[in-house]
């Protein structure tokens, strides 16, 4: 598969501000590309410049192939994007904004071409109601198809689940796998809801304070079978030595001021427990976690950034 | 860029915000009308007050004086001073109006260039201003003159009566008319730049209408200092230059010449200067916007 993004060392400075730190990272063709990081990683300033809506300080970028400061105009005519929230002319209908946004993007949409892309994203029936009257469930998914009006190769989304419902997020997420299982088309998702972005990415990075923290393939990145179990228990500083001396030291990873942290394999886990049993732990709670999410506050959490630092 | 500006129109056109300025036109030139149709003699006795002393001026030269022509001149004097606030309206909306929305983003990722997006929204900004002011002639001037019919326009200024043949006067309101495009244009422009800076279209407007009522009082004063050295580069100094057209050369026996102008050369530098401020204003909006970083 050939690269549709490639970002080599983009870095932008907001005077004292980095904002983004000599990132670098590539999206295949074809692929969801999760965009991972806090508020205020730096996610949507990357966007941005991919978007050409912020010049870089340095850094290149090319998308297609083509170096985007050159062929601006040509790469755009192939993207469609939501920045943050999906804001259209609110006193225009559905169907008006769709076909200014078709216009801008120089191409000729006929009005059932239109139709078609309301009905994909279920807002035909509302295609004439002026969009102040829409919920913002129906605002984004509108956004979503000014996105697709002109059939773009490379669709960006910054954030598309924001402030929706969990109705409005399972929708979202339906229409991202459509688009890239039925429609082929290749998604870059920022977010920092990572479980719906553990729920439809291929690949992903994740970007701390405007730098690369990890880059790759979802399922390598994250192994469902490395879990972590917060164990809890009358005494956990005492509990915590004892564990130290006994058989399970080789699991403990850390005391925080709330629990114990273990990092173990799946299968081993009824083992752990068992002989926590036989140790005569006072235990209040055993809560096994594996998601990306956990993964992700593990990488991103102040002390740990730091260490992966260093 | 044809489609852009249709869009550009399409969208303005479609916002109720577009039609108070039309509906404010025609509500102050309805009044005025109104006013003068019922008690238009005592309107000008007020004027004539002036002038009664070295002039005999008969009921029979009165009620010629009260035309159509003479009306429409009358609310140019009081609208052209009010119309920046209108063209404001709009041309300040221009840019910050978008950023507000949260529009500009998703604009600005679509294969547009920043350059061709400005000059398209400045056109339409000059575009409403030129259909406002059609509007006012529509209703002020032949409105007027359907309501209260043609003759001779006579003018008052200070020392001098301008009289003009009711035949030479319908060309003089086409170039003030004309003028005056260009006069609102540059506030347009002026709103324009300032929108560029913004992310609120309030703020554009009240900072493009405290510029002109600033640059319009420093344009009044009567101090010799700044005749020299300041008035001659203020836009809003030119910006009242139609009145010239209605200044009339006379002849020996001080008889008006038909279709003649006391200071054309005047008017032409006015309208050099007013389009050098249109274009600086427009030019540095667009270079800053080219750099800018969309943040909104």
């Amino acid at each position: 598969m050939s690269n549709i993004i490639d970002v080599r060392d983009l870095t932008k400075d907001f005077k004292e501000l980095k904002a983004v730190d000599n990132l670098s990272f590539t999206v295949k063709t074809g692929e969801v590309y999760g965009f991972l990081g806090q508020n205020g990683a730096g996610k949507s300033t990357t966007i941005r410049m991919l978007l050409t809506l912020i010049k870089p300080t340095s850094g290149s970028i090319e998308i297609m192939g083509l170096d985007l400061l050159h062929h601006r105009k040509e790469i755009l005519r192939q993207v469609g994007a939501i920045i943050e929230r999906p804001d259209l002319y609110k006193y225009l209908t559905a169907m008006e904004n769709l076909q200014i946004f078709a216009a801008m993007s120089g191409v000729k949409v006929s009005q059932k071409k239109l139709m078609d892309q309301l009905e994909m994203v279920g807002l035909a029936e509302r295609a004439h109601s002026k969009v102040k009257t829409y919920s913002q469930g129906m605002k984004q998914r509108l956004g979503i198809a000014t996105a697709l009006v002109h059939d773009p190769k490379l669709i960006i989304l910054d954030e598309p689940t924001n402030g929706l419902d969990p109705q409005g997020i399972a929708d979202i997420r339906n229409l991202i796998l459509h688009l890239s299982k039925e429609m082929n088309k290749t998604l870059l998702i920022s977010s920092h809801l990572l479980s719906e972005i553990e729920l439809v990415a291929d690949s992903m990075i994740i970007i701390d304070k405007g730098k690369k923290i990890v880059e790759g393939k979802v399922n390598k990145l994250f192994d469902p079978a490395d879990t972590v179990v917060e164990l809890k228990t009358l005494n956990d500083t005492e509990t915590f030595q004892q564990l130290q001396q006994s058989a399970l030291q080789q699991f403990v990873q850390e005391k925080r001021n709330d629990c114990i942290l273990l990092k173990l394999h799946r299968d081993e886990v009824p083992a752990v427990l068992r002989k926590l049993v036989q140790m005569n732990m006072e235990v209040v709670s055993f809560h096994s976690k594996h998601s990306l999410e956990d993964y992700f506050l593990s990488l991103t959490t102040p002390a740990h950034v730091d260490s992966i630092k260093n | 860029m044809w489609i852009l500006l249709k869009i550009e129109l399409f969208k303005i056109f479609k916002r109720p915000r577009t039609y108070i300025a039309f509906g404010a036109i025609a509500a102050v030139v309805l009044l005025f009308q109104m006013g003068m149709k019922f008690d238009g003699k005592t309107y000008l006795d007020l004027i004539l007050n002036n002038v009664n002393d070295s002039f005999e001026v008969s009921d029979d030269f009165k009620s010629k004086l009260l035309n159509g022509y003479f009306i429409c001149f009358a609310i140019l004097n009081v609208l052209l001073i009010q119309m920046p606030l209108m063209v404001a309206l709009i041309a300040g909306d221009a840019i910050a109006g978008e950023a507000n929305m949260g529009t500009l983003r998703l604009s600005l990722t679509k294969p547009v260039s920043r350059t061709e997006y400005m000059l398209v929204k400045f056109i339409a900004s000059m575009i409403y201003t030129i259909l406002l002011l059609i509007w006012l002639a529509i209703l002020a001037l032949f409105g007027s003159m359907l309501i209260f019919g043609t003759n001779s326009l006579v003018i008052f200024r200070s020392e001098v009566i301008e009289q003009m043949n009711s035949y030479d006067v319908l060309w003089r309101y086409l170039a003030a008319f004309s003028f005056a495009t260009v006069a609102l244009t540059t506030v347009a422009a002026l709103s324009f730049l300032l929108s560029v800076f913004a992310e609120n279209a309030i703020g554009p407007i009240i900072a493009t209408m405290s510029i002109v009522i600033v640059l319009t009082i420093l344009s009044e004063f009567n101090i010799p200092i700044y005749d020299q050295t300041v008035k001659p580069y203020l836009f809003t100094t030119h910006m009242v230059a139609w009145k010239g057209f209605f200044y009339v050369q006379a002849d020996a026996d001080n008889k008006t010449i038909d279709g003649t102008i006391q200071n054309l050369p005047a008017i032409l530098r006015s309208l050099g200067i007013l389009v050098i401020y249109i274009a600086g204003f427009v030019g540095t909006a667009i270079w800053v916007f080219r750099k800018k970083d969309i943040l909104t």
